[in-house]
Parts: structure tokens; sequence; C-alpha cells
């Protein structure tokens, strides 16, 4: 568990450390990335509260607060491979899909959720 | 034999290694007769419903309600304009006074089951849209596109005249054939593009989905439909055109069309829907 924490926690640490305003990106930013084809598209594969025609691979986002903790959603959204080698989920992060300040706007929106 | 006794560390290497040959070779040998098995088994047992003949309708074999749309559909097809340019091209004379089908087994006329082929001559995979633009090229004439119009119309007319022929892809006892069958398979699995898709990623592990309103077509029979005419495209395409837009989608860079890495995986793709039958053209949302 240890080993697969450490990666977000840095990336925390990093973000914290560039000092990126994260509270300037609201959660609404989050949403538009996340049912933004070229960017987050996240409405492609889940079911989400407020999205159109969304599709089924991935499980219903819902609760997410109750689910995991914010440094595990930034985990799972940078690089979900890490925890399930054979995940249909890209890695934003890992292969630059979204910044490091999308991912965490992006976050922002699923703990509304 | 002596020398055994006089190393023990390399008669005990020679001894482990050979306990582990017969392991090493099962898990290495080639086996497309087990892997086609398998491959078939994987999409019956994941949709019993599923008649086995109705997997090359793609989508439209997921879902009862699109199934009747496709059924609709079928009353006045989308590719219809394609098959009639692609009968009328098959059987006219090119300058030469010579066709198409001079270069073709049974002029060409319900053959398309058994494209790709391993061509033992040039040791590489043959597939039809290739054999197409050989043949106008050896009678003088200059090479279609690969990926639409004339390739599509021509490859439609041929898949029609093969409807409910099985597809019976042969893989020759040689080794280059089926070196070519291993790294289509290969290349099947691998994942590529920023966005980390395999092709299996979506046609195998998530066919009946949806991504947003479109459904995931399994992979099992999907060459069998080809060419097809999709809403997407607003016009038809041909298999080259389907491998080069998938890899564009999961923002991958697009091989050639007909680069030895697709003749592969058609080969691999192909065979392994074996048994099903040619449905081409189709249409697809």
């Amino acid at each position: 568990m240890i080993a697969h924490l450490s990666k977000p926690a840095l990336v925390l640490a990093l973000l914290a450390g560039t000092a990126a305003p994260v509270s300037a990106q609201t959660p609404a930013d989050g949403q538009k990335l996340a049912f933004d084809r070229s960017k987050g598209n996240c409405l492609t594969c889940h079911v989400i509260k407020g999205g159109d025609l969304p599709g089924s691979i991935g499980p219903e986002l819902t609760d997410l607060k109750n689910k995991y903790s914010r440094d595990e959603l930034i985990a799972i959204v940078t690089d979900e491979t890490k925890r399930n080698p054979l995940t249909v989920m890209p890695p934003f992060g890992r292969n630059r899909i979204l910044s490091e300040k999308e991912i965490n706007s992006v976050v922002d929106f699923l703990q509304t959720l | 034999m002596m020398w055994r006794v006089a190393l023990p560390l390399a008669t005990a290497f020679a001894v482990s290694l050979l306990a582990l040959a017969p392991i090493t070779r099962a898990a290495d040998a080639v086996n497309p007769e087990a892997d086609k098995k398998a491959f078939q088994k994987f999409f019956t047992d994941k949709f019993p419903k599923v008649k086995f003949d109705d997997f090359v309708n793609g989508p439209y074999s997921m879902n009862e309600d699109l199934h009747k749309q496709w059924e609709e559909k079928e009353q006045f097809p989308p590719y219809e304009f394609s098959l009639e340019a692609g009968k009328e091209m098959f059987s006219k004379p090119f300058k030469n006074g010579k066709s198409y089908e001079d270069c073709f087994p049974n002029k060409g006329i319900g053959i398309r089951q058994n494209y790709p082929y391993f061509d033992e001559k040039e040791g590489k995979v043959v597939t039809l849209e290739l054999a197409l633009n050989r043949c106008r090229e050896a009678n003088g004439e200059a090479p279609f596109s690969y990926v639409k119009d004339e390739m599509a119309a021509l490859t439609a007319y041929m898949a029609y005249t093969s409807r409910g022929k099985p597809m019976d892809i042969k893989i020759p006892s040689d080794p280059r054939a089926l070196e070519a069958y291993e790294k289509g398979k290969e290349y099947f699995y691998t994942r590529r593009g920023q966005l980390n898709f395999s092709c299996a990623t979506c046609h195998v592990q998530s066919p009946g989905e949806r991504i947003r309103a479109e459904i995931l077509a399994p992979a099992l029979g999907i060459l069998n439909a080809m060419p097809i005419y999709r809403s997407e495209w607003s016009g038809m395409g041909t298999t080259s055109r389907r491998f080069t837009t998938c890899n564009s989608q999961i923002r991958g860079v697009p091989l050639s069309p007909q680069d030895d890495e697709y003749r592969n995986v058609e080969y691999y793709l192909s065979y392994v829907s074996n048994g099903l039958p040619i449905s081409g053209p189709g249409a697809r949302p």
C-alpha cells in the first residue's frame, strides 16, 4: 500500500511546491474537462451526473468521496494501470493527456459526485 | 558421457534445461488452431444468447433494439451504391482488354473468404485489397487508394458474391506463415497510442459496452463484414480504413495501409474468425 500511495503523495507534494493555486480552478472547470472529448472524456466510459449519453465500460462515478481518498483519485486518473494492469482506462497523467493541474481540477469535480 | 561426471554442475544445468524444455516449448509454441478455439469460446461464453453466425453483425449482434434497426436498414442498405459501382467496375475491361476476372481464381466470384492468404513465394500475407491493386498494376492501371471509394466498391462486390461462405483462412506449414500469424497476434494485443489501447482493449475486453452512444463490436467476425458503410464516415471504408482510423482514434500514429503489420493483424484476426460467414458489405453506425 505504501508503494501505491507514495507516488500520488509525491505528486501532491510537488504540486504544493509549485504553489499552483489549485483553488483557482473550480469543480465546474473539472466537469468541463471530464466531459470534453479531447480532454478527460470520462463520460465516454462512465455514467456521471449531469452528462448526456454516457458510456458503460467503467463504473458509475458516484459517491466518490466516500469510496476513495483524494490521493487515490489522483493516482487512478494519473495511471490506473499501476493498480490494475488490465484496466481499459487511459493513463491520463503518465501519457500527458491531462496536466497535473488538470488532473487536480478533475478530481475536484469527482469529489463533488 | 564422462563430462557429466567430471562436471556435475554442468550436468545439473543440462538436466534442468531438459526438464524445462517441454514446458518452454509448450508456452512458446504457436498453435493457431488452439488460439482460434479459445478465441471463439471466449465470445460464445461471454455472449451465450448471440447465435454464432450473428457475431459478424458487430454491434447489431449485441443488442436487440439495434438488431431491429439493422434489419430495417438492410431493406435499403446504405452500401448499395458502392456495391453497384463495384459490380460494374469488376467486369469492365482494362485498357489492355483484360479485367479483374483474369487475376483471381474462379474469376473473383465467391472467393472473399480465402483472403488474406499467405503467399509462400513472397513470404508474406496478401490481402484482397493488395491483390486488387496488384492486378491493376500488372495490367498497366494505376493503383487505387486503399481506404475507400473504388477499393471499397470492388471489395464490396467481391464480399457480396461470397456472402454466407465461412471464412477459410489457411496457415501453410511454412515457418514464415506462422511468424506472420504470431506477429499479427502480438500487434492485436499490444497497447499503443496516447490512450494506451490495444485492438483487444475495446474489441475483446469491452464488446457490447457503450462508448458514449456507440456500441463496441466484438473482434470475432469483425472483418467478415468488410467493407462497411459507416454513418460516422458518411461513406464506405475498407479494412485498411478501419485499421488506420482506429490507430488515429487512440492517438497513435497510423501505419501506411497494407503495411506488413496491418497485413499480419488481418491474417490473425481473419484466421480466428474462421467458420463465421462472410457478411460484407456491412453497414455500421
